[in-house]
């Protein structure tokens, strides 16, 4: 539709709108996220939703108890092999669409912890993450960026034909394999299928 | 299936039936659950509503903290330290610093020992704080209580902020006195904020002490024995909520605590009541530190110039150094063999030890209370898995 029919229709109160619009700008402003803490990080989280940095501007502040009611997994700190196949676990009983934002240094790659054993080495290796923030634990404001950039990934997210939302791909999966405990690491130690480090070039 | 799930696995069918007290049924509360302060799992035997078993499973935030501390230097450690309990990285800082200098015989300057005990005490005002507006949370006062309880914590973590550059993660302290000098401006700010707090404790007291349902909620519940209390080794604010006068800072005399005027506030039921307003009344006796350490703070270096604490090298010995946090005792144990990185780092953590009577507590109480009972522990999962 053309800009001058679109300013004429307003001017008459009619409001034209495409549905993917419309589906999208309901979602973006009303993401649920999981209530759902792992270590320092959450602390910044909930700082997050508390009184000065106020998250529900955003439309996120209904944090839930449960992960069948939450769109949003906020993977608020250091994930160890002990816990990685919970939150993956949770990932899963999310109803789709659903996303991921990893949190702070740890949930990236394990962080300050990195040389522990016990310490999972980025939370990538087994669920999809949408947005990254770095920081040990990064400012409120970065969480509310991460909360931003999400919102602009979703408000770009088509409905029909090429390019369509993966939540909407039939063919994609929605679920992951729980990791599990071998006989010295977690198995399988990353998903092939999601964790594709870039290939270090050596001459 | 995962490790996490192992024991329930092993474990007999999940109703286990007893003839006197009918059919127990085994309930794992957490990882995920929105009132065990992170990630702690409790495996329970519930009769009805009543726990009639608790097994905590811990090792969920597992990081590692001492076998990195051992493969670090001293002063690598410092940062590592802040990551212990959240909450607090300023004492968790201190008692770090204090057993290094007991290590290698350090003095610290005036100044620092000053500004050591004003951010102290600033980190006990935010925790407790912070632990009060939780525990209302986690009683069913959702949302309000914990945001006045944030609206006074952002305050305190700005001090933090603009005096270490960091809001939680401070890493202020070093061993031989402090990183860098805090300005007059800072000073009279903290004054600002310290003058400020008794009025918004007066509006929170009130709302413990005289709401109904907290009485109710928290009264008679999760009580222990002083005796319990001392053999168990708890420390801290719910030790001494079962009247037992202990208090490092009296006790020890670390730093310049004597220099001060404080009364150690004590309770005698050992209920979660008592541990409540032992908080509260705690943060009276903080402010009160606060104000004598304004007045007197001297002027001077703020680090001791013979300390090189690059490619930092203590004698061979042990030592022990033990502050009290605001969750407990919280001591760090040392063993150096002369190089450069401790050869022994061990960590006493106050939640973990006061966990241990969780199972005490919770006995015969319901479930909503095993929650409240948690909550009155102030546990923090960094410190307790570490």
């Amino acid at each position: 539709m053309n800009e001058g029919l679109l300013s004429e229709l307003k001017k008459q109160g009619i409001f034209v709108t495409s549905l993917q619009e419309l589906y999208n700008w309901g979602r973006l402003n009303s993401i649920w996220p999981l209530q759902f803490g792992l270590a320092c990080c959450a602390i910044e989280m909930i700082a997050t939703a508390a009184s000065r940095y106020d998250l529900a501007r955003f439309g996120g502040e209904v944090f839930r108890p449960s992960p069948r009611q939450a769109d949003l997994i906020i993977v608020a700190g250091t994930v160890t092999k002990k816990m990685a196949p919970q939150v993956v676990r949770l990932y899963n009983q999310m109803p789709d669409p659903k996303y991921v934002i990893a949190m702070g240094a740890c949930a990236i790659s394990g962080g300050p912890f990195k040389q522990g054993y016990n310490v999972l080495k980025g939370i990538d290796r087994y669920i999809p993450v949408d947005v990254y923030i770095p920081g040990c634990p990064p400012r409120p404001e970065a969480l509310l960026h991460a909360f931003m950039e999400l919102q602009r990934k979703i408000e770009e997210q088509r409905l029909t034909g090429a390019g369509k939302a993966d939540h909407l791909e039939a063919s994609l999966p929605s679920e992951f394999p729980v990791p599990a405990f071998g006989e010295h690491d977690l198995q399988p130690p990353a998903n092939p299928a999601l964790f594709r480090p870039p290939a270090v070039e050596r001459n | 299936m995962s490790v996490g799930f192992h024991e329930l696995a092993e474990a007999p069918p999940r109703a286990m039936s007893s003839r006197l007290e009918g059919e127990l049924l085994e309930v794992s509360l957490g990882p995920q659950h929105p009132s065990t302060h992170g990630v702690f799992r409790m495996n329970v035997a519930l009769d009805g509503e009543i726990v009639r078993k608790l097994k905590p499973v811990f090792g969920y935030l597992h990081r590692n903290h001492e076998q990195i501390g051992e493969n670090t230097s001293y002063l690598g450690s410092m940062p590592y330290t802040d990551r212990l309990d959240y909450f607090c990285s300023m004492t968790n800082n201190w008692a770090y610093a204090l057993s290094v200098e007991k290590l290698a015989g350090i003095e610290v300057p005036e100044r620092a020992e000053y500004l050591r005990v004003i951010l102290a005490e600033l980190t006990r005002l935010q925790n407790h704080t912070s632990l009060l507006g939780f525990l209302l949370s986690d009683m069913g006062a959702w949302g309000t209580p914990l945001m006045y309880a944030f609206r006074e914590r952002e305050k305190i973590l700005d001090l933090f902020e603009s005096l270490s550059g960091s809001r939680m993660m401070c890493d202020y302290m070093r061993f031989g006195g402090c990183r860098v000098d805090a300005g007059a401006d800072w000073m009279e700010r903290a004054e600002k904020v310290a003058d400020g707090f008794p009025r918004f404790l007066d509006e929170f007291e009130k709302l413990i002490t005289s709401n109904e349902i907290l009485l109710a909620r928290t009264q008679e519940v999760g009580r222990i024995s002083a005796e319990l209390a001392v053999n168990a080794g708890l420390t801290g604010p719910i030790l001494r909520a079962c009247g037992v006068n202990y208090d490092l800072r009296k006790v020890d005399g670390y730093g310049i605590y004597p220099r001060f005027k404080f009364r150690v506030p004590l309770g005698d039921h050992g209920d979660c009541y008592d541990r409540l307003m032992m908080r509260a009344l705690e943060m009276r006796e903080s402010l009160g530190i606060l104000q004598q350490a304004f007045a007197q703070i001297p002027a001077g270096p703020v680090m001791n110039p013979k300390v090189k604490i690059r490619a930092f090298k203590p004698p061979a010995g042990e030592a022990y150094g033990r502050i009290e946090g605001p969750k407990g005792e919280l001591g760090f144990y040392l063993i150096s063999d002369g190089s450069a990185n401790p050869y022994r780092y061990r960590v006493r953590p106050p939640s973990f030890i006061n966990l241990t009577v969780l199972e005490d507590m919770c006995l015969g109480h319901t479930v909503a209370d095993v929650m409240v009972i948690l909550g009155s522990i102030d546990i923090v999962m960094g410190e307790v898995d570490r």
